[in-house]
């Protein structure tokens, strides 16, 4: 695919370009809020004609403090993962310290076509998931023709 | 080939875990969220100790992915374990997405104090 340019350059240029392109679209959604590639929970997102299905992975959670809420278009999961860290007095070495801890936030915007009263989250094996529903399309309906005869 | 190998074969996620040692053993933590009571398996072969889970999640569908930062469906992790560790007393809870799994030390391996004696 070769672009229009305003300046013909070299086909090194050009070549680098795609690759820029290339690259560009592997990376999903560029956001403000950084990449959120390693963040915390990570999150899946997919769309069936009815519906916004959300997944965050929150391990270990209690799903008493997880905080969804909806505000303009944006979907935000926020909550706290308390460390597992032993007992002081079990005088206890780490070796290996990989899993997050502390607080978290992360935002998902949503499309316009959905419905954020009706919204359900479940929390089940460590995930929370989110099922946002896209508003019913007009129902057809048949208007009723009142008489003009006014007492 | 095998149904383990063919297993080993499938790309996997390694899952974050937290490993502490105290005196009378070591306690491991891993995060597996998505994986159900009885897609998890551990084994212990030798003194190779193998976490393995499957994602299972609650799909309607139809569902198109548009956004996927767990992309694979199964979590795996191995370890190798010292000799002073008591494989036969490996205790596992798992809850919420994390798996605790305690190993204690075999009971010759336990600290002892040894008194000196003074002549």
């Amino acid at each position: 695919m070769m672009a229009r340019t305003l300046f013909p350059r070299d086909l090194f240029a050009e070549l680098d370009r795609l690759q820029r392109d290339m690259q560009q679209r592997i990376d999903l959604t560029p956001s403000i809020r950084g990449l959120g590639r390693d963040g915390f929970p990570a999150i899946n997102v997919g769309g069936t004609p009815q519906s916004v299905e959300i997944y965050a992975f929150a391990p270990g959670v209690d799903p008493a403090s997880l905080d969804v809420q909806v505000e303009k278009g944006v979907l935000t999961i926020a909550s706290e993962r308390k460390p597992d860290t032993p007992q002081p007095d079990a005088k206890a070495t780490p070796h290996i310290e990989e899993r997050f801890a502390g607080r978290f936030r992360r935002v998902v915007s949503l499309p316009d076509d959905v419905d954020a009263a009706a919204i359900e989250a479940r929390y089940r094996n460590g995930v929370l998931h989110i099922s946002v529903p896209r508003q019913q399309a007009a129902q057809p309906r048949r208007i009723q023709i009142q008489s003009g005869d006014q007492p | 080939m095998n149904d383990t190998v063919a297993k080993q074969a499938e790309a996997a996620m390694i899952p974050p875990v937290d490993v502490f040692e105290d005196a009378a053993g070591i306690t491991l933590y891993a995060d597996l969220p998505g994986v159900p009571k009885d897609k998890l398996d551990l084994q212990l072969e030798a003194d190779t100790l193998t976490i393995e889970g499957e994602v299972a999640l609650d799909v309607p569908e139809g569902m198109d992915a548009t956004h996927a930062e767990v992309s694979l469906p199964r979590y795996r992790r191995s370890f190798t374990l010292s000799r002073e560790l008591d494989t036969g007393k490996v205790s596992a809870e798992f809850r919420d997405g994390v798996l605790k799994l305690r190993i204690p030390k075999a009971e010759h391996a336990q600290p002892r104090k040894i008194e000196i004696k003074v002549a």
